[in-house]
Order: structure tokens, then sequence, then C-alpha cells
């Protein structure tokens, strides 16, 4: 199959729901000819004009409240907001009015909206620009939320991200935008609330999501070459969450690990372990299940500084052995 | 009124520091020594260099992410500037910024920001604290054209406005917000006129004339004090990129070699010689000076040690 890369992906299947729908109009600061600000729009101006691909002076709240607004009076708006910590910015149109419009109306209005924002660190720009804050939003009931780790995924997800009658936010993953991956050429689309078994393994599982899931799985070739057979699971939507795929893994391996970039404390990680200690998988359970997070700190500018505050392959490896009770 | 001589010799000393630091700057990053990303200011040196001249050390700023010659203005330290941008300890922010989080208590700066217009509304609340404290200072905030349309912009500006509060707002006009020309981010041309939405002055001039700059903000400052919040708004132009990713295909080659023409230190040379007196060995001897300022910043912060990783968690609450 051919490969592309995620930031590709992401392109070909706004650009494909664009084309057989044309309710969909993108809206976003530099989306036009600049192409976004990691190239992800690059020749959807020229493809599909300004007024479907619209610019924007810099006004994070009136650009998702546009894409409330619109999707509210009969449009399917992707709104691109340029990095996911400017979501701050437009809180208020994102949690109290996207996240509450179908509730407290009664459901009389859909919003069917796509927030796309880029996520996570690992690019040096520091503690405003390399934030994972998608635990604010899962802590949100009203709006789903995304977190692609593949190219392929990414395609799928965004799909059914388009497709569907919520609000969305589709956090897409800064360091994974330039990674290849084979992605199937036309239409298909991946459900929500379906997580994938990425590696199967018997002695301990591995919970994840985004970009953590490819560390997850070069520590889990680490720990196999000592005799480790590690499952990665990953969850690739976090609202909804699959369940039943956690408990599963849980109680297949009776050993879990799970890792995410976003801080520990108040993280997905937190849910993800009461879903397990809340199942019957807690009779299962050899071990304690772990956590391996980003630690509680903003993102730091120097690059040694920045590595050592998100999980490493090496700290993931580490924590698998731990859990299996080897000692590297 | 009439500069000093001095004064002249020092707003050119620090445009020509602003420009070789953000050569340098730009240097280290394509040797590799950079992680990260910046925004140069070259072209738009007499904006920040001829506003920060004119405080005091009591009098605030709160910077931009384009913000190298709002820093040296205002008085910062190349070596702990140059330190920052390569992320070492000795740095200003002892590597945890980077230079788009450039910040300096001592000499008054509340520090650069990543998030465009993040830094209004705090501006507005310290010029309200030094009033409360009864501090004979100003606040001067600096940002964009892109910035004045965040809510925020226009949020900060009336309250200061009801409040009444000392406080010069400086919009670096440089018609870009990123790729967005200025013609499709807002339907006016002239910036300053927002300030009337809120009842305060608003005025606009060239903003590649450090010497004009500076004389204009003397007499703000005092405006200030005596009548409550004013917006300046100063029109100028980005001579590189937004950032150092930028495909710059926004903009013709001969827009941006127009504005090199009016380069702001070039137009200060000619002006410090013709009507100031300034001999060319005089301004040659301020460039040198400038580049080996320069120099010393990049082999201070080359000698100076990482971080340590143990100290990652410092500073993320007061103790
Ligand atoms: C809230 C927010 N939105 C968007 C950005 C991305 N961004 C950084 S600088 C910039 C352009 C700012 O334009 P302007 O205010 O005119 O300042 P300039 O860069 O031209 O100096 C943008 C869009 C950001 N950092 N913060
Ligand atoms: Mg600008």
């Amino acid at each position: 199959m051919r490969e592309i890369t995620y930031a590709e992906a992401i392109r070909e299947a706004l650009s494909e729901e664009m084309r057989s729908d044309d309710s969909i109009v993108f809206i976003g600061e530099d989306i036009g000819i600049y192409g976004g600000a990691f190239g992800v729009s690059k020749g959807m101006l020229a493809e599909f004009g300004p007024e479907r691909v619209r610019d924007t002076p810099i006004s994070e709240t009136a650009i998702v409240g546009c894409g409330v607004g619109a999707a509210m009076a009969g449009l399917r708006p992707v709104v691109e907001i340029m990095f996911s910590d400017f979501l701050a910015v437009a809180m208020d149109q994102v949690v109290n009015q996207a996240a509450k419009a179908r509730f407290q109306f009664g459901g009389q209005f859909t919003v069917p909206l796509v927030i796309r924002a880029p996520s996570g660190s690992g690019t040096g720009a520091a503690e405003q620009h390399s934030q994972s804050l998608e635990a604010w939003f899962v802590h949100t009931p009203g709006i789903k939320v995304v977190t692609p780790s593949t190219p392929a995924d990414a395609k799928g997800l965004l799909k059914t991200a388009i497709r569907d009658a919520n609000p969305v936010l589709f956090l897409e993953q800064k360091l994974l935008y330039r990674v290849k991956g084979e992605v199937p050429e036309g239409d298909y689309s991946i459900p929500f609330g379906q997580a994938a078994v990425r590696r199967e393994g018997k002695d301990v599982a591995v919970v994840s999501y985004g970009r953590m899931v490819g560390r997850c799985l070069e520590a889990a070739a680490l720990v196999a070459a000592e005799g480790i057979e590690t499952e990665v699971i990953d969850l690739r939507t976090l609202a909804p969450l699959d369940r039943d795929s956690i408990v599963r893994a849980a109680k297949k391996c009776g050993r879990v690990l799970v890792v995410h970039e976003a801080c520990q404390t108040g993280g997905v990680g937190g849910e993800i372990v009461a879903t397990i200690v809340d199942s019957e998988a807690f009779f299962y359970l050899d071990a304690p299940v772990r956590r391996c997070c980003g630690q509680d700190t903003p993102i730091p500018y120097n690059r040694n500084l920045e590595d050592s505050v998100v999980p490493q392959t090496a700290g993931i490896a580490e924590a698998l052995r731990g859990l299996c009770g080897r000692k590297s | 009124m009439t500069i000093t001589r001095e004064k002249l010799g020092e707003l050119y000393l620090k445009m020509a520091q602003t420009r070789r630091f953000e050569e340098t700057a730009a240097r280290l990053f394509t040797e590799g020594k950079v992680h990260g990303t910046a925004h140069f200011c070259i072209g738009e040196e007499a904006t920040g260099v001829g506003v920060c001249s004119a405080l005091a050390k009591e009098d605030l700023i709160a910077q931009t992410h384009r913000g190298h010659n709002q820093a040296i203005g205002k008085g910062m330290s190349l070596d702990l500037m140059m330190a920052e941008f390569l992320g070492k300890e000795a740095g200003y922010c002892h590597g945890r910024g980077g230079c788009m989080h450039i910040a300096d208590s001592s000499s008054g700066s509340l520090g650069a920001n990543g998030i465009v217009g993040g830094g209004i509304p705090i501006a507005v609340g310290a010029a309200f604290a030094l009033r409360y404290r009864k501090v004979d200072a100003v606040t001067v905030c600096f940002f964009g054209d892109g910035a004045t349309n965040e809510g925020a912009f226009h949020e900060a500006l009336n309250l200061a406005s009801v409040w009444k509060l000392p406080i010069l707002f400086v919009c670096v006009n440089n018609y870009y917000a990123m790729s967005t020309h200025i013609g499709s981010h807002m339907n006016i041309e002239d910036i300053s006129i927002r300030a009337k939405a809120y009842g305060i002055r608003g005025e606009a001039m060239d903003g590649n004339d450090v010497a004009a700059i500076y004389e204009a903000t003397l007499e703000a400052k005092e405006y200030v004090k005596r009548e409550g919040p004013m917006l300046l708004v100063l029109n100028t132009y980005r001579i590189m990129g937004h950032s150092k990713s930028d495909p710059q295909n926004y903009r013709s080659k001969e827009e941006v070699e127009g504005w090199k023409k009016r380069d702001p230190i070039l137009l200060f040379r000619k002006q410090l010689a013709e009507a100031h007196g300034f001999s060319p060995a005089e301004l040659d001897a301020l460039d040198e000076a400038a580049s080996a300022d320069v120099a010393r910043a990049v082999e201070f912060a080359e000698a100076s040690p990482e971080p340590r990783v143990e100290d990652a968690l410092r500073d993320v609450y007061a103790v």
C-alpha cells in the first residue's frame, strides 16, 4: 500500500469530505496560502477557494464560536486552532457553548463541528506551545476527543469526526505530522470508541494513545528481547473511551501500564486505572496498575529538560520490567 | 526638543546590537545549535529600541514574541539573552522559557508572550498595581497588528480606559499577522482609530524613525501619567519570515525589497551623519562595538552550563 504522512492523511480526509459535501467549510488562522502552521492544508485554498477555506484574523474565540454558530445553522465546519494551547483562549466557546448547545436546548440543535488542533511537546516551543490538554475536554461531557496515532487512523478518524453530529476535538500530534505510514486510498472511516491492539502479548498490557503509542511499541520491542511479551493498546479516542478493551487487556495480562504524555495528575490515565479497578479485571491483577506519564510541570524550553519531563522509550521499558518483576 | 548626542549614539548602538543579535541567532539555528523557534524583528528595530530607550528603569514593559529590540531597548543583557536563547541555566529564565519568553524583572520586563494578545491584560494589571502602590512609573505594552483582533486587546483597552491607568499601548504594525496581510484581517487602514472605541487617545507614526519614536514616547509617558491610556501605532515592516519556518509565499519580493530601502538602521545612520555630525568612523565604531558585544554574548552562552535535569520541577510553584 502507498505510504503518506500523517499531515497528508489529514489533508486527504478533509479534502475528500469537502469534495463530497459542500456544507463543509474550513476556518482558521493562516490555513489558506500559508497552508497552516504545520502545512496540513497546503493546496486546499487552490482547490476549494476562499469561500470554503477561510483565513481568519487572530481571534480564537470568534473562530470556534463561528464554528458553533455555523454548525447550529446547518453547516459542518472544520476549524483549525493553530496550537492546541490556544484553545485556552477560546475555552468558553468550546466548553460552555459547543459542548452544551444540544443538551441545554433540549436536543433541538446539533453541533457537527470539528476542532482540529496540534498537541504535544518535543519541538522546543516551550510552555505555551507544547501542552497535552486532552483531559480538560474528556472532563467536558458533550464533546468527543480523538487522538490518532498513525496516518491511517488520522484519515479514518477525521472522516468519522466530520460526519459525527457532535462537536469533536481532533487532537493531532505535532511530532507525527511528518511520519509516514500506509494509508488506504479512497473512502473509509474508523468508528469512535474502538481501541486498536497494536501488538499482542500476554505478560503485560500497555494502554496509551497519540504519539506515545509509538514509544510504547519501541519499549515493547526492547523488553521482548528479554522475554517479556507486551500487549499494546491504542485507545484512539478518549471520549468515547473503549472501556471494554481496557478491561479485556487487563484481564488477559494481569499487569497494566498506562502511558501518556500529558502530566499525570488529573490526567486521562487516572480514568483508565479507575476503569480497571472498578471492573472484574481487578480480580485478575497480579500487580498494581502503574502509570508512566508526563511530570506535573509546564513543558520547559531546554531540550534535555523537555525530554526529562515526558515519557521516553527507555523509561517505558523500565516501567514494563518493573511491573514484571525484572531488574534491568 | 533636542536629543543628546549620547542618546543618539545609544539608540544607534542598541539597534545595531539587535540586528547583530538576530543575525547571529539565525546563524546558530543553521548550525543546529538551537532547539525551538524564534521570531526576528529585523526591519523593526526602531520600534522597541525607540520606545524603551525613553523609559526609566521603574517603567514596566510587556513584550511580544518578536521582542529582542524591546529587551535590548530596555537595557537587558545580551549575554543573558543569548544564554536563554541557547537554553542555558545562565539565561534570563534559566533555559526554561527560550527567546519567546524572555523576561527580566530587574529591568522592568514583565516578559515576552507566546500567546498573541496574552500580555495586554497583564500590562493593564501592572499599570494598576503601579498606580495603587503610588509608584511614579508607566507601563508600556507591546503587541502586533494581528493581536488587536484578539478579544483580550479590546477588553484590556476598555478596562484601562475606564480605570484611567497610566499605560501606553504600543502596536507594532508590520502589516502582517503571519501570512495574513492587514488588509484581510481588519477593515480599517489606521489601527490607531481603534482607540476611539474606548475613548482614549490614538496616534500612528512612522515606525522606522527611531529618534521620532523616542521623542513621541517621552511625550506619551507624560500624557498617560496625566490623562490615562494611549494607543501608539508604529508602522514598520518585518523583513524576515514570521518564524524560522516560513515559505513567505504570501508577499512579493518587490515589497520586501522596497522596505529594505527604508531599513531603520540605514535611515538613522544617514540622519546621524547628515543632521548630527556623526562621522563614518564613529558610526563604524558603534557597529563594531555591537558585533563585539554579540560575539561576547555567544561566547558567554556557549560556555555556560545546561540546566540540570534534577532541577526540572523547580519553580512550578513558588516556595
Ligand atoms: C493566541 C494565539 N494565536 C495564534 C498564535 C500563533 N501566532 C504567533 S505570532 C502570530 C502572528 C502575530 O501577528 P502580530 O500580532 O501582527 O505580530 P507579528 O508576528 O507580526 O509581530 C500568530 C498567528 C499565537 N501564538 N497565539
Ligand atoms: Mg504583525
